[in-house]
């Protein structure tokens, strides 16, 4: 599986933290605690680690095929923070080590049920620490 | 309060069908109301339940169509969209209707037309659902089945064969089902050596695409006997949601909304799980058999594939688990499969469930949409 390009420097892995002390990825209106965001956290700065994974071989319009997913927790200064994306492999395990990797387009955007303009395409993609 | 009785109940045959989906509902719609002896013009408020005819078709605007159709003009009509839950949503509507005093006679009619379209076009419809941070990597229903089954499988060491063993549960009850999509019994080890779909689950774990509908009619108890001495009454529903994105639950084998509306549903009644007979579940993959066995209060958290090891599910066993074959082998039409699950519970606690009847005075039906994200759970009795 390949597909990722080098990460533009100006695009962030971006996620909201709350006044609680809390962060979510992605980020909401509203937090857990129902206040607004008070900052952002980039989460290109810090390596996760893998909760679980799948590598699906019936993909929809526009998805590579297999298409590896993974569920990866970051740990933003103490503070447990949840991802999903693609994974730039199937060699993974429970518990291993990723870091994001930009990709400038995860999905065609043209050839799904949704609307291309109602969303963002490109994202991070999961590769594990060597 | 007058309890809201059920009097009476239909489904289609599940499967590749050549109606659309006006025909679908139309067909169930009017069996439900001659299984009852109720006239269309004594129905006062009608529901659809339905997630994507739209998407699906290209037919919209379908409550109104199916009140034409079955000349049910003027009721009030209103289309319930809760994705895979619609069924359950929709039930839960015709029950509010009908409890708060607004409804005499309600029908609720739930239907999916779905197999005119391949399956990558009818999982990117049912994709929809998910947040854009999934969607734009491909993520998809069957992906978080996969996902959740890995982790629970590690987490609690069970055996890949467990999960097999609800698949081949579940067929060996579809047999009996004469509306099932399937009606053929699967070995385990044909289960085992299909098609991986999303690691480690293969085609044998998974739901197939079905087109379908099912009915249910709901009035006052207290009208019931005017029309029939065999109904049956829902003593506790209850409804919730979890977070749209699935990977911020803290604990990602725990389905909240399964805990919380059973919860809701089980003080309502008076009841607790133990006092439940029956119970239909959304085996939409048959890892979500095991999360909802345990979340509904069936079993301690990582303890319900035993339940499924041990032959506790199994129709002769101790609680059965989707007498019905569920809709991993009766099928999942969307809009259809919460109604097509109560109409389950209910033939069972009324005793019409033939060949597939067990003794059951209290049936559960959990219909969950999304992974989790919605879920309603309603709890049905016979009548005394």
């Amino acid at each position: 599986m390949s597909g990722t390009n080098d990460r533009p420097d100006d695009r962030p892995f971006e996620a909201a933290r709350y006044p609680d002390g809390s962060v979510t990825y992605p980020p909401h209106p509203v937090g857990p605690d129902g206040e607004a965001p008070v900052g952002t956290v980039d989460l290109r700065e810090y390596d996760a680690e893998v909760v679980t994974w799948t590598t699906s071989t019936a993909t929809p319009p526009g998805v590579r095929e297999p298409n590896s997913i993974a569920v990866v927790e970051f740990d933003v200064d103490g503070q447990p923070v949840r991802a999903i994306g693609q994974l730039t492999t199937d060699e993974v395990s429970i518990g291993d080590a990723v870091e994001p990797v930009y990709c400038a387009e995860l999905r065609d955007p043209d050839a799904g049920i949704r609307e291309a303009e109602s969303q963002s395409w490109d994202g991070f993609r999961f590769r594990p620490v060597e | 309060m007058d309890r809201v009785a059920v009097v009476g109940a239909s489904m289609t045959q599940f499967g590749q069908r050549d109606a659309w989906i006006r025909g679908l509902l139309a067909e169930a719609g009017e069996a439900c109301l001659d299984d009852a002896g109720v006239p269309p013009d004594a129905v006062d408020h009608l529901y659809v339940s339905n997630m994507a005819s739209g998407e699906f078709e290209g037919q919209t605007g379908v409550p109104n169509a199916l009140a034409h159709d079955l000349s049910a003009i003027p009721a009030y009509t209103a289309r319930i969209d809760q994705t895979s839950s619609s069924g359950g949503a929709g039930t839960y509507a015709a029950w509010q209707s009908v409890a708060s005093g607004a409804s005499e006679m309600t029908l609720l009619v739930g239907g999916e037309k779905m197999t005119h379209r391949s399956t990558a076009e009818a999982t990117d419809v049912i994709a929809s659902l998910t947040h854009p941070c999934e969607y734009k990597h491909g993520v998809t229903l069957p992906s978080f089945a996969g996902l959740t089954a890995r982790l629970y499988l590690d987490e609690y060491d069970a055996p890949r064969e467990s999960l097999g063993k609800v698949a081949v549960k579940n067929h060996r009850n579809g047999v009996d089902n004469p509306h099932a999509q399937f009606r053929k019994e699967v070995s385990l080890e044909e289960v085992l050596e299909s098609p991986v779909v999303a690691d480690p689950l293969r085609l044998y774990d998974f739901c197939p695409i079905t087109d379908g509908s099912a009915a249910l009619l709901f009035c006052p108890e207290s009208v019931a006997r005017e029309w029939t001495d065999e109904y049956a009454v829902i003593s506790g529903i209850g409804g919730a949601t979890d977070t749209h994105v699935v990977h911020e639950r803290p604990d990602p084998t725990t389905m909240r909304g399964v805990v919380e509306s059973s919860e809701r549903a089980y003080e309502m009644a008076g009841l607790g799980p133990e006092d439940v007979d029956v119970a239909e579940l959304h085996d939409m993959f048959t890892i979500l058999e095991f999360l909802q066995f345990e979340d509904l209060g069936f079993a301690e958290k990582g303890e319900g594939w035993k339940a499924v090891e041990e032959g506790r599910t199994d129709r002769d066993g101790e609680l059965p688990i989707n007498t019905s074959g569920g809709l991993k082998s009766k099928g999942h039409p969307l809009g259809a499969s919460g109604v097509a699950q109560a109409y389950e519970v209910y033939e069972q606690v009324t005793g019409d469930a033939g060949d597939r009847q067990v003794d059951a005075d209290v049936g559960l039906a959990c219909n969950v949409g999304g992974f989790g994200n919605c879920v309603t759970t309603t709890i049905v009795e016979a009548a005394e």
